[in-house]
């Protein structure tokens, strides 16, 4: 295998890269996806002016110098050029420079919590990750579905996103953008299709067992009327998500089959996400047996109060 | 709570065929090295040549060997993932249940990292630094003894987990909530952070001892911007090792304090947040890639200049770019983490300063380039491994930049196409690096060289399977495909899935002849002997020894004037000249101090992990105890009188000039 040869193997392969990509993030189906996708375009053409010729480089002096072919011209002792080192500085400062401007315009442009400018109203969905399947609460329609996400194409997103225990990752690869789901905490992430579909979704942070089932749709309908006949579809299930039924629902559970609840109670997002809060400042948190550390029980009380506080404003 | 704490005999994973048959695998080999030993009578050689040697080469060596046997382990791990992933498709389970399997990829991460890359990394340095600034040992000789010694101590930590109880199931970072005590009951977390933490604390002890050794004990002359630029890379290593590795045993020590003591650093309850967690793990995590791919640098800036009987282009550039990757490799560790949350602002901060790393790393590149413009490259087996980096290194960079880029990230944050790139560069910039060295100073440490065939074919297999093995996992990344996938369901993504697992398969033919190059090696070392101590007609002061050197190192230490200070000497006439007279050597006495204390360390982290308080608490005392002991022993050291140093360096001269004549 010569390192012709080798090299030939290299750009086939990368060439088969960028062909054979559907279905994935180079296949983008949301406008968040298309600028990443192009953004990652552009900055690879960007960084292969200098690691072609590194690379050509690399083989051409490997051969031209080798020893065998010794009429070439042997300098020994040069090891400094001013001109050489200010070039070989200075090329990589200029594009670094180019990408650096790109990338802080882009990072801004495409911040996940910023609303998708322009798009008109967005749909608000909020998502929790369970062991091991994701939760979809609709605040607006009153509903919520287990692994399957339907909204309708052309219509931005607002996701808020938190986790039941462990920290997964909300991912559709082909409308863009991704975010971790935490317990505790929410955050946020703005997506759109712009054309129907259905769309893989995914767990991209590793949280236990069942991980690798922890798969959802994501349906893009044609139309808005699409979309309302589908809530309208879910109503009519009798089955109601209350905290209670959320606590069954939240036992782990591996390659969870699609669920509709056809009602939802108030605030049960609110109340996930404020859970640990809620145990603060009151004494029940302690006498749950697992929680009662050594020596903590006397110090802290008056410290949660403050947070207590807070929370309720 | 019993008298074993957790452990009882469920604790052995016996219904398990795949842990049982290995550990019958690893008894069998174990059993037979200690009949050999026993057989050709040197055990004795053992104990007091290897295990209580405080020779820094006789260390390096066995960080070497411990890191040979990791990589034989670790890569046992990556074959059954990539086996795995290539039968589990289209929805079928494969033969390793997420149980077993996310044992396998947290073992494989945490082994390869931390007990093959790290071990291979600082036993170069042991063989090779004191050598280069022409000292005689290291500072602290005992404390180096210790270091391997922990090290060592956190490794057979990891191994037992094998056989007794479970290894993490969290993935290498350990992330809570995942690695709280609520979601990993078990003793796996438990495993890793003693592991860590011992090994940890050898790591952290090395560098220590190799600065105080490079500020200290350069050989009289030798300014600082005169050291070999190995020693200066490792030194900038050594450095980040100093400032990042308390990051990681502070860390632990609140994860340790989460799962034992309930304290709730990282978890919801009581307000602990693991964020926090996520930020010390990469503020040490990401400083720990540059320990691990400096000292490369080095190695190919000393193989291709060597190999090119050239100096090095731009020497000053090389020192300041190293000293840049290192400092900036402080304020970029929020990339890993992009897809957290973080204000557009900060993640452009990160991105744009994570980017910034790329010209110095690309100033390096270039030196390298110009370094072999006008040379006479020799196309020997380190110099295969130097160019198969530039080229393979190159690539990786490049896919790193553009996971800095926040907008790039947020699609590919997690994706294979991460797994691909971190693997270009660790593989293809610091075991390359490390394999180059091993073939440049195998001679030096050992007293004769390597086969080149099997060397040669060694490198193009380990190039060919690397390309075949992570290329593939770039375009599954970009086809949406998650890093720790169990089983997968997706057809676009078989054909990738097969072709890395062939790639897998190429690499395991690589190491085979690896294994074939050192038998072949020691079976033909009088034809390989290195009598001149000079094979490659080397630049810097290791080459003015014998191979393998005086165990003094040095009889006269030479006057230093040039950063070739070797090539100096032979170019002004002064190498290989007798003395005057010889002055004694003032040597360390070897100890038994460092291996028992790490040992009781050992058993205390064991005893700590199954919950045996009582054995702990014994361990720990027994380790201080020792510890006490040693420093109340004044018989550390002697002198090597003058007459033995006439007779060792009269037979390196015998031999320079006989092999001069040949």
């Amino acid at each position: 295998m010569s390192i012709r040869n080798l090299l030939k193997l290299t750009f086939t392969t990368i060439a088969l890269m960028l062909a054979g990509c559907s279905g994935g993030v180079l296949d983008p189906k949301g406008q968040v996806g298309v600028d990443e996708k192009n953004l990652i375009i552009l900055c690879t053409i960007l960084m292969l002016i200098v690691v072609i010729p590194v690379i050509v480089l690399t083989l051409y002096f490997a051969w031209k110098y080798r020893a065998s072919r010794d009429f070439e011209i042997y300098t020994p002792k040069w090891a400094h050029s001013t001109k050489i080192e200010a070039l070989v500085w200075s090329v990589p400062v200029l594009i670094i420079v180019a990408l650096g401007v790109i990338t802080w315009r882009s990072t801004i442009a495409l911040d996940p919590y910023a609303p998708l400018e322009g798009q008109g109203e967005h749909l608000t969905v909020e998502v929790v990750s369970l062991d091991w399947k994701w939760l979809f609460i609709y605040p607006e329609q009153g509903i919520a579905t287990v692994n399957e996400l339907v909204f309708p194409a052309n219509k931005p997103i607002a996701f808020k996103i938190t986790s039941e225990n462990a920290m997964n990752s909300f991912f559709i690869p082909q409308l863009g953008s991704q975010i971790y789901s935490m317990a505790g905490m929410e955050t946020k992430l703005h997506l759109i299709a712009n054309e129907p579909g259905t769309f893989k979704g995914i767990s991209s942070n590793y949280s236990g067992a069942g991980f690798s089932g922890m798969k959802f749709d994501a349906i893009a309908t044609p139309t808005e009327a699409d979309f309302d006949a589908w809530v309208e579809k879910v109503k009519q299930e009798d089955t109601v998500l209350t905290s209670d039924s959320y606590k069954e629902l939240a036992e782990p559970t591996e390659n969870h089959p699609v669920t509709y609840y056809g009602d939802v109670s108030d605030g049960l997002f609110h109340e996930i996400l404020m859970k640990y809060m809620k145990d603060h400042g009151s004494m029940d948190f302690y006498s749950k047996p697992n929680n009662a550390a050594t020596g903590m029980k006397k110090a802290m009380p008056a410290m949660h109060k403050g947070h207590h506080e807070e929370v309720n404003e | 709570m019993s008298f074993l704490g957790k452990l009882s005999i469920e604790s052995v994973p016996y219904h398990e065929p795949i842990i049982m048959v290995t550990l019958a695998v690893i008894a069998v080999v174990g059993i037979a090295v200690a009949l050999l030993i026993t057989k050709y009578k040197q055990w004795g050689t053992l104990w007091s040549d290897w295990i209580t040697s405080v020779d820094h080469k006789h260390l390096g060596i066995m960080y070497i060997v411990l890191a040979m046997v990791m990589l034989l382990r670790g890569f046992a791990d990556a074959i059954m993932m990539r086996t795995q992933l290539a039968v589990a498709t289209n929805g079928a389970p494969g033969y390793l249940p997420p149980e077993h399997y996310d044992q396998i990829f947290t073992a494989h991460g945490v082994i390869m990292i931390i007990f093959m890359a790290m071990p291979f990394m600082i036993g170069l340095m042991n063989i090779v630094l004191p050598l280069q600034i022409g000292a005689r040992d290291v500072a602290y000789p005992f404390l180096n003894n210790l270091s391997f010694w922990l090290t060592a101590g956190g490794a057979i930590l990891i191994n037992i987990s094998l056989g007794i109880g479970e290894f993490a199931k969290t993935g290498w970072v350990a992330y809570p909530p995942i690695a709280g005590l609520e979601l990993s009951p078990g003793v796996g977390v438990d495993y890793y952070i003693w592991a860590l933490q011992i090994s940890g604390l050898g790591t952290l002890l090395t560098a220590v001892n190799f600065l105080v050794t490079v500020f200290k004990m350069r050989a009289p002359g030798m300014k600082l911007m005169q050291m070999p630029i190995f020693t200066w890379t490792c030194t900038w290593a050594n450095i980040l090792i100093a400032a990042s590795f308390p990051i990681l045993t502070a860390v632990l020590a609140m994860l340790t304090l989460d799962r034992y003591l309930d304290f709730h650093f990282f978890t919801n309850e009581a307000g602990g947040n693991s964020m926090m967690y996520i930020n010390l793990f990469w503020a040490w995590g990401h400083p720990e890639v540059y320990i691990l791919v400096l000292p490369a640098f080095g190695i190919f800036s000393e193989v291709i200049s060597t190999f090119t009987a050239k100096r090095l282009f731009g020497y000053t550039s090389m020192v300041y770019a190293s000293g840049a990757i290192a400092i900036l490799g402080f304020v970029v560790w929020l990339h890993h983490f992009f897809t957290m949350g973080s204000s557009a602002n900060v993640n452009a901060f990160f991105g744009i300063m994570t980017m910034v790393i790329a010209v110095p790393t690309g100033v390096k590149l270039f030196n390298w380039l110009f370094t072999m413009y006008r040379g006479r490259l020799v196309l020997s087996v380190p110099v295969l491994w130097a160019l198969g980096f530039m080229v393979t290194f190159t690539i990786g960079g490049m896919t790193g930049v553009l996971l800095a880029i926040p907008g790039a990230d947020y699609v590919l944050h997690n994706s294979l196409f991460l797994i691909a790139h971190f693997h270009n560069t660790i593989i293809g910039g610091a075991v390359f690096g490390y394999l180059a060295g091993f073939a440049f100073w195998f001679p030096k440490a050992m007293g004769f060289k390597l086969d080149e065939r099997t060397g040669k074919a060694a490198f193009w297999c380990w190039q060919i399977g690397f390309m075949m093995a992570f290329l593939p996992l770039y375009v599954l990344g970009f086809l949406g495909m998650t890093r720790r996938l169990n089983h997968t369901n997706n057809p676009d993504w078989n054909l990738w899935l097969y072709i890395a697992a062939v790639g897998a398969f190429v690499i395991a033919l690589g190491i085979f002849f690896q294994l074939l190059q050192l038998f072949i090696s020691f079976k033909n070392k009088d034809k390989l002997d290195d009598t001149t101590g000079d094979p490659w007609n080397g630049h810097t002061l290791e080459w003015s020894t014998a191979s393998p050197p005086q165990f003094y190192n040095f009889a006269h230490i030479p006057h230093i004037q040039d950063i070739d200070a070797w090539t100096d000497a032979k170019e002004r006439g002064d190498s290989y000249h007798k003395p005057e007279k010889y002055a004694p050597i003032h040597m360390p006495k070897n100890t038994s101090a460092g291996v028992f204390m790490s040992m009781s360390f050992t058993v205390m982290g064991f005893a700590l992990i199954w919950h045996i308080w009582w054995l702990a608490a014994a361990a720990l005392i027994a380790g201080i105890g020792v510890f006490i002991k040693r420093c109340y022993t004044s018989d550390v050291d002697y002198y090597v009188q003058v007459d033995e140093i006439e007779k060792i360096e009269q037979a390196h001269l015998a031999a320079n000039a006989k092999g001069a004549s040949v």
